[in-house]
């Protein structure tokens, strides 16, 4: 126990330099970008005079040390300062994306990780059979498709094609193309609109997943210990789920972090076809602006998400595996 | 314990009639059992025994219906207690298996799960056979844990696979195996992964419980010594035939094929002791050696000479630390404390620091010839490298200089110069790697247990080439091994190693005339020897010794 503790405890600290690299690396590309908040929000009739007044106002004319001092000094109080395309506060305009962010990659997560688990098992017990075949080629289409195609279809099907034969509301489609939610959606209401996005992603990450498992079960079916189990005379089923599951999933659980987090930091172009009110939106949004604090939070986010799943992931693998939880 | 679904002794058990197994190569299907025919009764043991790709265990597995992936059962007939298996259902298999057929496996450690603990492996047979309930297995296995002298027999159960030594996992397999109480249980080289003052515990505990159980078993070895202790009858293989079968006592006495002499006469070789060369220091000294491995020693005050011309052998159990004392030597491991003198002066601890003549007179080879070849070398370059290294040969003088070292190791050069390390059979292998030792015109060769993955025969004319290679260029060898039979056959001196330490030391005839350190005593008596009676007179010799308070205890136990 006191070495998981020992071991989170490094991670965290780890991962702070991280974020403190990736903020810098963030800062400094920003900068790099030719023009600024001022030039793109004063449009190109700006004058000189009032383009250099907005860049006083901002603070843009101290240097870039300065700036990024000022801001990381902000942020390790946890204030992240004001948008400057609209004055209001980061933590307040953020808070509700990361929400609505989490909702969407909570919800695929509870439909794909079990569904890809549940897929690859079974590939694994039918492998090289019809089954195996037709999920693999199936799982492979999907994510061979960019993710808006796969969306727009899925539009398409459930949405456009079904307008009038919605079994809930009058004349709707069964699924609304906008899973326009606010902040008083109710959480039912707020399922239903965000289905299709959800479905979209479910067949964007599953076979990854799901091949995962596939693999890392086959991988294991040569070992001795399998052999034995063979022939102790278990069934095959429990071979697979009690034998091989329990030994392959230190690399499931590992592409099961890379998708959630994928689902998390990745999702912009599914966001902006269902034009959903997620981070990834507002991200993009704010770059445009080169609305430098919005981005910074952002990014922050999404680096320690990726640093927190990857950590668990981690600490997933020691708490599974025997060999680590009971030393000799 | 008499059952009355389970018949009488001496009822036949399992027939199985010209066997035929054939194993996939290269998109085709080569025959490797060609028609072998097994009769076993009630409560009898066979022992099968042959050397490597004799087909010992694919006959043992085919007893169960099995074929692993890569063979086929191609011709022939298995009876089993009135059941034809190449004709029965796979879900008609499955419920033999475990249950009225059982299998020992060689790894114990990598034979059970790691992830689960040993009492949830042992309940899985009985509870999915539906033969016991799982407290009632639990209760079971405890007493077959008692029965087997596994320590701790109440709490054992709870600890998973990588917490218990090797073994104690072989004899937790064999109960395992008992679970169900089977009519058969196939055990597939079950001691040969071990130590063998460890084997004698597993030997013992395997018999007895076949015998308390009237169990018939088919036990598979490549060792004659070990069969002879466990095998009512012995089949002797070769290349997927029969050689010989007959009553173990009667096959010892009087084999009727060469090839089964053969495998009698293996471990007799034996060379005279020469004693240390007068008026000439010793060539590698060790003195007071101190090693870890991070921040846990393994060696501790280790020292010994090695003189020109002669041999060391350096003896002990898994984990005593001969190959890590090989380590320091080679500069691999630089040690704590101590120092390594080479021809009086002290050798650099680190390789990096040696010169490249102190590099060259010290040449190693290793256990697995496998993994010590690059399998996508050519023998040409893997001899010539160090020829070419070392002593800067180059072109034509090279390529003489190879071929003159593959005919020192009875390989034809034309035959071999341009084959791959992996066109090579074991034994072929571990020439090479003597060859590339040579190449280097070494003073002192460090040798790892060069024989032990090798076929007795094999290994045997492998000591022999050492030999001549010896005696032709004036080499010293430290020989690390925990094959004593090894040590009589080629050793001058003899090093005892347990738990780190040096526990005795001295010239061969002296080590191997009593009176014994313990240990050395423990190690020389634990060697199975070709007498169907030795396993019984020495379990009596240390009852007795224990009764008179001397107790003899293998690190493992």
């Amino acid at each position: 126990m006191s070495k998981i503790l020992a071991t989170i405890a490094q991670r965290l600290g780890l991962g702070v330099l991280t974020l403190f690299v990736v903020s810098l690396v963030i800062a400094g590309m920003l900068e790099l970008l030719p023009g600024d908040f001022c030039e793109t929000i004063l449009g190109q009739s700006a004058t000189v005079e009032t383009v250099n007044a907005c860049r006083k106002e901002n603070g843009f004319d101290q240097p870039f040390v300065f700036r990024y001092a000022d801001w990381l000094s902000g942020f390790a109080t946890l204030d992240m300062g004001k948008s400057l395309a609209n004055k209001r506060d980061i933590a307040e305009l953020i808070s509700v994306r990361l929400s609505n962010t989490l909702f969407l990659a909570g919800f695929t997560a509870a439909i794909a990780v079990p569904l890809a688990l549940f897929l690859g098992v079974l590939a694994a017990l039918y492998r090289y059979s019809l089954y195996d075949r037709f999920v693999n080629v199936f799982t492979l289409t999907s994510i061979s498709f960019p993710e808006f195609f796969v969306a727009y279809i899925l539009v398409l099907l459930l949405s456009v094609m079904t307008v009038g034969e919605n079994p809930i509301g009058p004349n709707g489609p069964w699924f609304p193309a906008m899973a326009s939610v606010s902040e008083d959606t109710s959480f039912g209401e707020r399922l239903y609109l965000v289905f299709l996005p959800a479905l979209t992603l479910t067949l964007v990450v599953v076979a990854h997943m799901m091949r995962m498992t596939r693999a890392a079960i086959i991988n294991l079916l040569a070992s001795p210990y399998i052999e034995m189990a063979r022939l102790k005379g278990i069934k095959n089923s429990r071979i697979i789920v009690k034998h091989a599951l329990p030994n392959a999933l230190a690399p499931i659980i590992n592409v099961i972090a890379i998708n959630l987090a994928y689902l998390i930091v990745g999702v912009v172009v599914v966001e902006v076809v269902f034009n959903y009110p997620g981070l990834g939106k507002i991200f993009v949004d704010h770059v445009k602006f080169r609305d430098v604090p919005v981005v910074q939070a952002s990014a922050m986010i999404f680096a320690a998400t990726y640093i927190l799943l990857n950590l668990t992931a981690d600490i997933l693998s020691i708490v599974t595996n025997p060999r680590l939880m009971h030393p000799r | 314990m008499s059952d009355t679904k389970r018949g009488q002794k001496g009822d036949i058990l399992l027939e199985m009639k010209g066997l035929k197994i054939e194993g996939r190569a290269d998109e085709q299907w080569i025959e490797i059992v060609h028609g072998v025919d097994v009769t076993l009764r009630r409560g009898e043991v066979l022992g099968l025994i042959g050397e490597s790709g004799a087909g010992k265990s694919t006959i043992g597995l085919a007893a169960m219906g099995y074929a692993r992936d890569g063979c086929r059962i191609s011709g022939g007939e298995i009876w089993f207690d009135g059941t034809e298996l190449r004709s029965a259902s796979d879900e008609h298999l499955r419920k033999l298996r475990g249950h009225r057929i059982a299998y020992v496996a060689q790894s114990a450690a990598a034979s059970f799960n790691p992830a689960h603990r040993l009492i949830d492996q042992y309940c899985e047979s009985p509870v999915q056979h539906g033969v016991m309930s799982r407290d009632k297995a639990e209760k079971d296995a405890k007493d077959l844990f008692r029965r087997l002298r596994l320590p701790n027999p109440e709490t054992i159960g709870e600890r998973y696979p990588h917490q218990v030594s090797g073994g104690q996992l072989q004899r937790a397999m064999t109960a395992m195996a008992m679970s169900c109480r089977p009519d058969l249980i196939i055990f597939d080289e079950p001691t040969t992964a071990l130590d063998v003052t460890t084997q004698i515990e597993v030997l013992a505990a395997i018999r007895d419980i076949v015998d308390q159980f009237n169990t018939a078993a088919i036990y598979i070895t490549h060792d004659l010594a070990v069969v002879a202790q466990m095998a009512d009858t012995i089949k002797v293989l070769r290349y997927g035939n029969t050689v010989e079968e007959g009553d173990t006592r009667r096959m010892l006495a009087k084999p009727e094929e060469k090839y089964t002499s053969d495998l009698l006469a293996v471990r007799t070789y034996k060379r005279d002791q020469r004693d240390r060369p007068e008026n000439e220091g010793p060539l590698m000294q060790i003195r007071g050696v101190d090693a870890s491995y991070g921040t846990v020693p393994v060696l501790y005050d280790v020292s010994f000479d090695v003189y020109k011309k002669r041999t060391v052998a350096v003896v002990g159990e898994s984990g005593s630390g001969k190959s890590t004392t090989a380590r320091v030597i080679t500069g691999l491991l630089p040690p704590k404390a101590g120092e390594v003198y080479y021809r009086g002066e002290v050798l650099p601890a680190d390789y990096r620091q040696r010169n490249k003549d102190q590099l060259r007179r010290l040449q190693m080879i290793y256990q697995m010839p496998d993994t010590a070849l690059n399998p996508k070398s050519r023998i040409r370059d893997v001899i010539g490298r160090p020829a070419y290294f070392y002593l800067g040969l180059t072109g034509r003088k090279l390529e003489e200089r190879v071929r003159e070292l593959l005919r020192l190791v009875e390989l034809e050069p034309d035959q071999y110069i341009n084959r791959l390390t992996t066109e090579l059979s074991g034994g072929q292998k571990q020439r090479i790697c003597i060859a590339r030792a040579l190449a280097a015109e070494p003073e002192l060769i460090i040798c790892d247990e060069v024989t032990s993955a090798l076929d007795q025969l094999v290994a045997e004319e492998i000591l022999k080439l050492l030999q001549r290679m010896q005696d032709e260029f004036d080499l010293s060898y430290m020989f690390i091994t925990h094959d004593l039979a090894t040590v009589r056959a080629i050793s001058d001196e003899v090093v005892v190693m347990q738990n780190g330490r040096v526990v005795e030391q001295g010239p061969k005839e002296e080590m191997f005339t009593p009176p014994h350190h313990d240990y050395t005593d423990l190690l020389l008596s634990s060697v199975p020897e070709m007498d169907p009676d030795w396993l019984d007179r020495l379990l009596a010799e240390r009852a007795e010794m224990a009764r008179q308070g001397r107790v003899l205890k293998a690190a493992d136990n």
